[in-house]
């Protein structure tokens, strides 16, 4: 058996052993889903935008992506708090491999619970516009969970502690999500709101699901790959670099 | 010589934690590291398991230098940590797994091996249990266990009996012993107990403020000191003074958290 394979095992059967996890996640983009699906639905609708639900269910998948996948990093707190890490560390392995076999571990998890939440989203009423693109969407939203869990690990690499982290996903996190296109288009958006939202990379990941989703783009499908590509190597490039760094 | 320590330096900003300390470990060798808190002794093990980089100095484990050959020093040595450094969630057996896959253990030698290695320390009726379910003892058995599963040539031990009941400590020590007579093991570990280093080591070093003051047998330090026993010969030569206790911590975390920027490995 490889490294990476048994680092990835391990992962996947902490996950299945605490099953509040599995709810944890999965319950905060449901209730984004249903308050806002149905809270604003309405208002959209007579604002002649169409149906929110359909709008909302790629910007839903795209937090549950981000918000699993950054919080899985604390799994690397939790192994150093715990002492595991010095195990993995120790280990006549590189740290490269280390890091892949958690990190894959992560982003499958996220990744299973944005099909849940996709899942769900189809029993609320969703239809995706053409399922052929269901697959490619499943392939962008792989990419998207590698690249958001990179960035965690990248994070709780830095950080000494629990309130750290926590620190940097209320001050990093939710403005990304809040300053995506994930709750509002941004065609009548104020114009400073828009420049931020353009800034901001997770905007074009929404945008890339909401194209496979429901075939709406706001920058085009091209130009959301190639954002997302460069975000992807980049986020997997700062993970390495600092989880090289990481003293135990 | 299966460990050679020379001139070896660790610095934090400042702060001196192992001053320029030379030793020797033979082969098959059991050999004690002793000191006061905050004497250097869990910094220097975690600079012979390349955990941390020394500033300055050599550090030779099985001729290979664990700066420069980090991949074959690391395979040279199995290690128990101060601290437990198991997957809580993850059963015994599972545990020993994950380890055989990061050491290269062959895939059809594992679980023979992983079974060989429970039954030793009698934890092969549990090992479905899950970790989280161990007792202290338990732990320290199986990371025992597990710190043994690639036949390394050196077993490091950091204050492996600490928390322990006296039944678990003599059982260990046993277990230790049996294995540096019957696979000419060499053994490094750290203790407070100081019955323990006079029963057990065949050579002890003694280091404190980051300097090895004393290296021999218990004799040899009983003699040099005029002494009677080994905690007389140590509280003579570090005298009978009570350290800062945080000044391990400082050893170990807070002061490697404040240069961590600086000086990064």
């Amino acid at each position: 058996m490889d490294v990476i394979y048994i680092l990835w095992l391990r992962q996947m059967k902490r996950y299945f052993r605490s099953r509040s996890r599995v709810i944890g996640a999965v319950g905060q983009p449901l209730l984004f889903l249903l308050a806002l699906g149905y809270g604003i639905g309405s208002v959209y609708k007579k604002a002649g935008q169409g149906n929110y639900l359909e709008f909302l269910v790629p910007g839903i998948i795209v937090q549950t992506l981000l918000f699993s996948g950054v919080f899985w990093g604390i799994q690397i707190l939790f192994d150093k708090r715990f002492g595991f890490l010095k195990e993995m560390l120790v280990a006549p392995v590189s740290r490269v491999r280390i890091l892949l076999g958690n990190a894959s571990g992560g982003a499958t998890i996220s990744l299973m619970q944005a099909a849940l939440v996709f899942v769900i989203s189809l029993a609320l009423g969703f239809h995706p516009y053409n399922w052929a693109w269901v697959p490619i969407t499943f392939l962008v939203a792989a990419g998207l969970s590698v690249m958001l869990t990179s960035f965690g690990a990248g994070i709780a690499s830095m950080v000494e502690d629990f309130q750290g982290f926590q620190g940097i996903n209320n001050f990093l996190i939710f403005p990304l999500f809040f300053l995506s296109s994930a709750l509002y288009p941004l065609n009548n958006v104020p114009n400073w709101l828009r420049y931020l939202s353009e800034a901001n990379p997770l905007s074009y990941t929404v945008d890339a699901l909401r194209y496979t989703l429901i075939h709406q783009s706001h920058f085009g499908f091209g130009k959301d790959l190639i954002v997302m590509a460069i975000a992807l190597v980049a986020c997997i490039y700062f993970a390495v670099n600092r989880f090289d760094r990481i003293q135990v | 010589m299966i460990i050679k320590a020379r001139n070896v330096v660790k610095t934090y900003g400042d702060i001196k934690a192992v001053d320029d300390i030379s030793f020797d470990v033979k082969a098959g060798e059991i050999f004690a590291f002793l000191g006061p808190n905050g004497a250097g002794k869990s910094t220097t093990i975690s600079m012979m398991t390349t955990m941390l980089r020394p500033t300055g100095g050599k550090l030779i484990l099985n001729g290979h230098d664990v700066t420069k050959e980090r991949d074959s020093a690391r395979k040279s040595f199995g290690i128990v940590f101060q601290d437990p450094a198991l997957e809580e969630e993850l059963t015994a057996y599972e545990n020993m797994k994950v380890h055989a896959v990061l050491y290269g253990v062959p895939a059809g030698q594992q679980d023979e091996r992983i079974r060989e290695l429970l039954e030793l320390v009698d934890l092969w009726d549990r090992k479905d249990g899950l970790v989280r379910t161990y007792s202290g003892g338990m732990r320290r058995r199986l990371e025992i266990a597990r710190g043994l599963m690639h036949h390394p040539k050196i077993l490091f031990l950091d204050e492996p009996t600490l928390g322990l009941d006296t039944q678990t400590r003599n059982l260990l020590w046993d277990y230790v012993k049996k294995l540096s007579d019957s696979e000419g093991m060499t053994i490094f570990f750290t203790t407070h107990y100081l019955d323990e280093a006079e029963a057990v080591a065949d050579r002890i070093a003694i280091i404190d403020h980051g300097k090895i003051i004393a290296t021999g047998t218990v004799k040899d330090l009983t003699k040099l000191t005029k002494t009677d026993s080994l905690e007389e010969a140590y509280l003579e030569l570090t005298g009978r003074t009570v350290r800062d206790e945080s000044s391990e911590a400082n050893n170990g975390l807070n002061v490697r958290m404040g240069a961590r920027n600086s000086r990064l490995r």
